[in-house]
């Protein structure tokens, strides 16, 4: 009988991606409430926003975007060469994904440690003599940008671990859902990334 | 001889043995049906704790003046009784418990859809249990701001706010990934044959309410987080000193919150749709028009957030809104009153202990409900907010709307679930003293309110003296009617009667397999042409 299938032999790859697809509503609702509070901060302290936001070194911004741009690129095409049976070539890849993740946080790391060098960061001396706005804006800034880290290092964790079933052959060009859900995991982050840089960075 | 033979090449999932013995088979049982039963012993613990710090309250509140606590101590009790009964019993609770349990059986499938997923999810409830309840054994003092941790007071005050607050944030991620197993187990795994409009009325509102869970909880995740990273960084989200706003806490915390009552109260609604046709021995009335309010209920829902924050300062025209919105939530409400009304015209009513756990959640839902419009109209809520009738309301709603039901569904199933029956006389008992209780409790309470004392005082004037009183002897009653409720099913694991496949003659999926299930459900995935309630 085909009704007949075993609990442990079920396998239903539309329904893991919906779920993933669920789950990423999910993730876009958490930031979503921080936009929430952004847009009604932003809407009440508009100046004091204008000011803060030109601190922010739009360079680095700019070469943190062009990054996870080209890392959604690399996991995208790791896809296309599972499905050509290249496994070779998707572990290349799904390295090349992690280290430019990698790379995107040393260049937080060093915007990060630049801002607190210059003593803002929150609760410090020089942020609360500057006007409630600018403390507002920069608490957004690290919760923001930080929730959007922690995002990173989870996705890179994900990765690694499918890179992991990719090398053991449990990920093969017929059964690759979770390198699917992986990367559109890595595509929630990209997107994110894409709203908070031209939120902090760009509109001043 | 044919019997043992038969149990033991099909063994139940009670009796199954997997790769863990003991405990450990439980713990680590990816079987839906265990899950369930780990969501309700663990449920009935905290039920249990929580239950006696809201008598201990009534006890208080029995005499004007200090009796058996002070005020700090009652603050905790109210904040601890929040905190458990809202996030850890009545947000999972019907879904947790029942939606394991019986929404794979409903639908025809053997599992959910991600059942190590479901493992995990009861994994974060514990874990998040434990970090919210380890706050009223280390730190500066149990919290104290009740359950809404309102800002500013929320990181003003000494106490051990962070486990609790944290923990209700993990407690958040398990809600949610329930909701999207659910969500996916219907979309994918219903039987050959069963079309959206086949499927039974209980896993259509755990439908809903999956996407209310899924929805809204993020939102009081980021929330809660804001909140922590605001006491431990000083980054000024909601603190006024700091240039932010308290209300638009309020306004994050109940963008959340207020769907969770949709959350407690959907599944409750599809419980009492199950039982009704079942002992009404009838079709039920209206199955599309069940359906659609339930969708209808879970959207509007999300837009009625504001009426919680009527005196907290909005526009008037915010206002107007949310009090407009708000009567319009009771309209799909009240159509499925009409259906279950509807449904017991002309039946032949077979008149179970659990068909009376539906009668009574009719009865209070009702009060409930009708003292929720008082509330939501603006000028009655200038004067009753903050008072005990606001108390009454929610405990009619929240406690007799998904704890009646949650009874109901336990009487229901039980058979199923443990495969033997209880014993009906003690049943009866405890509920007629329960009922009884549960009224004289929160009745006065209305009154109190409505003559004006707050809630969440440990202290009143000499005025309110004598609803007090009745109010804490239905508190004492109700507890011995839940002690009887409760030993009896306890009990009846060991000593009840076997149960049959069908004890109730019902005509829903989950009748149609062993008492209790075996690992798999079903031999062979039944394959459905028939609507659920099938009865002449």
């Amino acid at each position: 009988m085909t009704n007949h299938i075993h609990i442990d032999e079920h396998r239903d790859d539309e329904g893991a991606k919906t779920g993933m697809w669920i789950f990423i509503f999910t993730e876009l609702l958490l930031f979503g409430g921080l936009f929430i509070v952004y847009s009604v901060y932003r809407y009440l302290n508009p100046m004091a926003f204008h000011l803060a936001a030109e601190e922010l070194d739009v360079f680095l911004g700019t070469v943190n975007t062009v990054i996870l741009l080209v890392s959604s690129m690399t996991i995208a095409m790791a896809i296309t060469s599972i499905q050509l049976k290249k496994k070779g070539l998707t572990l290349i890849l799904m390295g090349v994904t992690i280290l430019l993740a990698i790379i995107f946080m040393v260049n937080k790391y060093f915007e990060w440690t630049g801002k607190i060098s210059h003593g803002i960061f929150p609760g410090s001396e020089i942020l609360h003599q500057s006007s409630q706005g600018e403390i507002l804006f920069f608490g957004l800034y690290y919760a923001m940008t930080g929730l959007h880290a922690l995002h990173i290092i989870v996705g890179v964790g994900f990765i690694g671990y499918v890179m992991w079933l990719v090398k053991t052959d449990d990920v093969k060009h017929d059964d690759y859902v979770i390198l699917e859900n992986s990367a559109l995991y890595w595509h929630l982050v990209d997107l994110i990334w894409i709203f908070l840089f031209p939120l902090f960075y760009l509109i001043t | 001889m044919i019997e043992t033979l038969i149990q033991d090449s099909n063994p139940s999932f009670l009796d199954y043995k997997g790769r863990f013995k003991g405990l450990m088979g439980w713990i680590f049982s990816t079987d839906h049906k265990r899950i369930g039963l780990l969501y309700l012993y663990s449920m009935l613990v905290f039920f249990s704790v929580a239950a006696i710090l809201g008598l201990m309250m009534k006890l208080e509140l029995m005499a004007p003046g200090k009796t058996i606590m002070g005020a700090q101590t009652y603050n905790s009790f109210f904040t601890l009784h929040g905190i458990t009964m809202i996030f850890l019993i009545v947000v999972p609770g019907l879904p947790a418990v029942f939606g394991n349990f019986f929404l794979p059986i409903m639908i025809g499938a053997k599992d959910v859809a991600f059942p190590r997923l479901n493992l995990l999810s009861w994994w974060i409830y514990i874990v998040g249990a434990f970090i919210a309840l380890s706050a009223q054994f280390f730190g500066d003092g149990p919290p104290d701001t009740g359950w809404t941790f309102y800002a500013p007071y929320s990181f003003r005050t000494g106490t051990n706010m962070l486990p609790a607050v944290t923990g209700a944030f993990v407690l958040g991620f398990s809600s949610i990934v329930t909701g999207i197993n659910f969500i996916v187990t219907m979309h994918r795994m219903r039987a050959p044959g069963m079309n959206w409009m086949k499927m039974p009325l209980f896993p259509w509102a755990l439908y809903g309410t999956s996407w209310i869970q899924v929805l809204a909880t993020p939102i009081v995740g980021v929330t809660l987080l804001m909140v922590v990273l605001e006491r431990t960084l000083q980054i000024g989200f909601f603190d006024p000193a700091l240039g932010g706003d308290p209300i638009l806490y309020q306004h994050l915390f109940w963008i959340y919150s207020h769907p969770a009552v949709y959350i407690m109260i959907l599944p409750a609604m599809g419980i009492i749709s199950e039982i009704i046709p079942t002992f009404a021995r009838k079709t039920i009335f209206g199955y599309t028009a069940i359906v659609v309010s339930t969708l209808a209920i879970a959207f509007v829902g999300y837009f009625v957030w504001g009426h919680h924050m009527f005196t907290s300062g909005m526009s008037g025209v915010a206002l107007y809104t949310f009090s407009i919105l708000t009567f319009l939530v009771a309209i799909p409400s009240a159509i499925k009153i009409f259906n279950w009304v509807a449904t017991l015209h002309k039946a032949s009513i077979n008149l179970q202990t659990p068909f009376i756990w539906a009668l009574c959640f009719l009865f209070v839902f009702m009060i409930g409900g009708l003292s929720g419009m008082v509330l939501g109209a603006l000028s009655a809520n200038v004067h009753l907010h903050d008072t005990a009738f606001v108390v009454a309301h929610f405990h009619y709603i929240v406690f007799g709307g998904t704890g009646f039901a949650f009874f109901g569904a336990l009487h229901y199933w039980y058979p199923k679930m443990f495969g033997r029956m209880y014993d009906m006389a003690w049943a009866n008992i405890g509920l007629a003293i329960f009922f009884t209780g549960f009224n004289t409790l929160y009745l006065p309470m209305f009154f109190l309110g409505m003559t004006g004392m707050p809630r969440r005082y440990y202290d009143y004037v000499e005025k309110f003296h004598g609803p007090n009183i009745i109010s804490s002897l239905g508190a004492m009653l109700m507890i011995a009617g839940l002690i009887i409720i409760i030993t009896n099913l306890v009990r009846s694991t060991r000593h009840g009667v076997k149960a049959e496949k069908d004890p109730w003659k019902g005509k829903t999926l989950e009748w149609t397999v062993d008492s209790p299930p075996s690992l798999e459900n079903f031999e062979e995935i039944p394959v459905v042409t028939d609507h659920p309630y099938k009865y002449d």
